[in-house]
């Protein structure tokens, strides 16, 4: 199993809340974040990271079934 | 490197007058990005006041606020802040930031917004069966916050009197002696730890309660901790709202062009909210300098390490490099990248609720009173003196 994750860098407001989060998949470029990686393994801190952002702009989803894990609707 | 005058300059430059921001801040922005300064308590400080200078100071983990603990803070009042999220770096700062974070995010606050609205409207009925003149700070301004963060925290509304006494302990610089302030804090998280413990024997379905089983079942956080967070989370909760409603209101009906094009359509009015954001400066001050773990390269001087950085908001807000005709407060202005509610980890936690409430405050009062307008001449609103936000004390309007 995998996980997507994706920043909406318009949405991104760059509070560097998710890279402090989940450093291993959030970097603050130019501001703005980006994910290390657009596919992972499953880690607790990315879902932390996407239920605390500020602005709601990270989407975690399931790699095969594109449902989405975080944040919780 | 630029040569800076080593001598700091007294600070702030000016004492509060209205919403006016000390001039002075744009000359720096031109000639001076990183100025040194010196503030009522502690040692002198760097100033950034350039947008792109003062995201990194807030942002750039060069830049520590728990270094600050053991060191002389510049602060504009006797007492240093000793603890306390504020008091924190990432990742101390992050494990205690998530534990409320979901509770304020964008779609959690959405879910609040026909609750304030209830609560808005009410007001709103209140205020016109009482008919004019009256004060909007008493009778809409401090209300709607106060309830609505009393019944997301889960504090009862009826204690509201003390609190707000206590409350305003936690932003005065000189209208309350040392003394004073102490006491009024002592006794707000005496009454904080009262209500923990009836929480914890009964507990109840709001964000006090979640942060006590956060506590004790999971032991995610310390009593202190607990305690510090859920005093922030009720003073914080209400004060800038508070303050920011008649500071908007303020600004609005001295800017009557820009107010008959809001009431227009109040589809505009979330863009109008993030303007006002940008142009009313809300702290009287740069506040909650941060320490450099290293030397860091900034606006073209070099900070060492171990020295405060200060960094105004209400000045990078007004950079005229990234808002055009940044003085001029004009609602129609779009991509507004602002950074009114702080940057970086320390971001206001609370930044959707506040637009959410602001938001609701405005449509509210534009929806029902056609023709608000102050009931006093301009120069006769009187403003709070001696506290870290700027605000009307009273504001007396009529319609």
């Amino acid at each position: 199993m995998s996980w997507q994750v994706e920043v909406d860098g318009e949405t991104c407001i760059g509070s560097g809340m998710c890279a402090a989060i989940a450093e291993e998949h959030f970097q603050l470029v130019d501001g703005v974040s980006r994910p290390l990686r657009t596919e992972t393994e499953p880690d607790d801190d990315v879902v932390d990271a996407a239920e605390s952002c500020p602005v709601e702009a990270i989407r975690v989803r399931d790699a095969q079934s594109g449902r989405t894990l975080a944040p919780e609707p | 490197m630029t040569t800076i005058d080593p001598t700091p300059r007294t600070y702030p430059f000016s004492a509060p007058d209205r919403l006016r921001l000390d001039p002075f801040y744009a000359e720096l922005r031109r000639q001076e990005p990183v100025s040194r300064v010196q503030l009522p308590y502690g040692e002198a400080a760097w100033l950034a006041t350039r947008y792109s200078d003062v995201r990194t100071v807030f942002a750039d983990p060069r830049f520590s606020r728990a270094a600050t603990v053991d060191k002389d803070e510049p602060r504009a009042r006797p007492i240093p802040q000793q603890t306390g999220i504020l008091t924190m770096d990432p990742p101390e700062h992050t494990r205690l930031r998530k534990l409320v974070a979901k509770a304020f995010t964008a779609r959690r606050v959405e879910q609040l917004r026909p609750r304030a609205q209830r609560i808005a409207d009410d007001l709103s009925r209140a205020m016109r069966r009482g008919g004019p003149p009256l004060d909007l700070v008493e009778e809409f301004a401090l209300p709607l916050p106060i309830t609505v963060i009393c019944e997301l925290l889960g504090v009862p509304y009826e204690d509201r009197t003390d609190f707000r006494v206590w409350s305003d302990a936690f932003l005065s610089t000189s209208k309350l002696s040392e003394q004073q302030v102490n006491d009024y804090i002592g006794q707000m998280r005496a009454y904080m730890a009262g209500l923990v413990e009836q929480r914890r024997e009964h507990p109840t379905d709001d964000l006090l309660s979640a942060l006590i089983q956060a506590r004790d079942e999971q032991d995610k956080l310390s009593e202190t901790e607990l305690l510090d967070l859920s005093v922030g989370l009720l003073v914080a909760g209400h004060e800038t709202t508070a303050t920011q409603i008649p500071n908007f209101v303020y600004v609005l009906l001295t800017h009557p062009e820009e107010l008959d094009w809001l009431r227009a359509d109040p589809e505009r009015i979330p863009a109008a909210v993030e303007e006002l954001m940008r142009f009313v400066p809300l702290g009287v001050n740069a506040a909650f300098p941060r320490y450099a773990l290293e030397d860091v390269e900034l606006g073209g001087v070099l900070i060492r390490a171990g020295e405060p950085v200060l960094a105004s908001l209400a000045s990078a807000n007004r950079d005229e490099s990234v808002f055009e005709d940044a003085d001029q407060l004009d609602l129609r202005r779009d991509s507004n990248s602002h950074i009114g509610f702080g940057h970086g980890p320390h971001h206001c936690l609370g930044a959707q609720l506040a637009r959410m409430e602001l938001q609701v405050a405005l449509g509210t009062l534009l929806r029902d009173f056609e023709d608000l307008r102050l009931a006093v001449d301009e120069p006769d609103v009187s403003w709070k003196t001696g506290m870290l936000v700027r605000g009307p004390r009273n504001l007396p309007v009529t319609w």
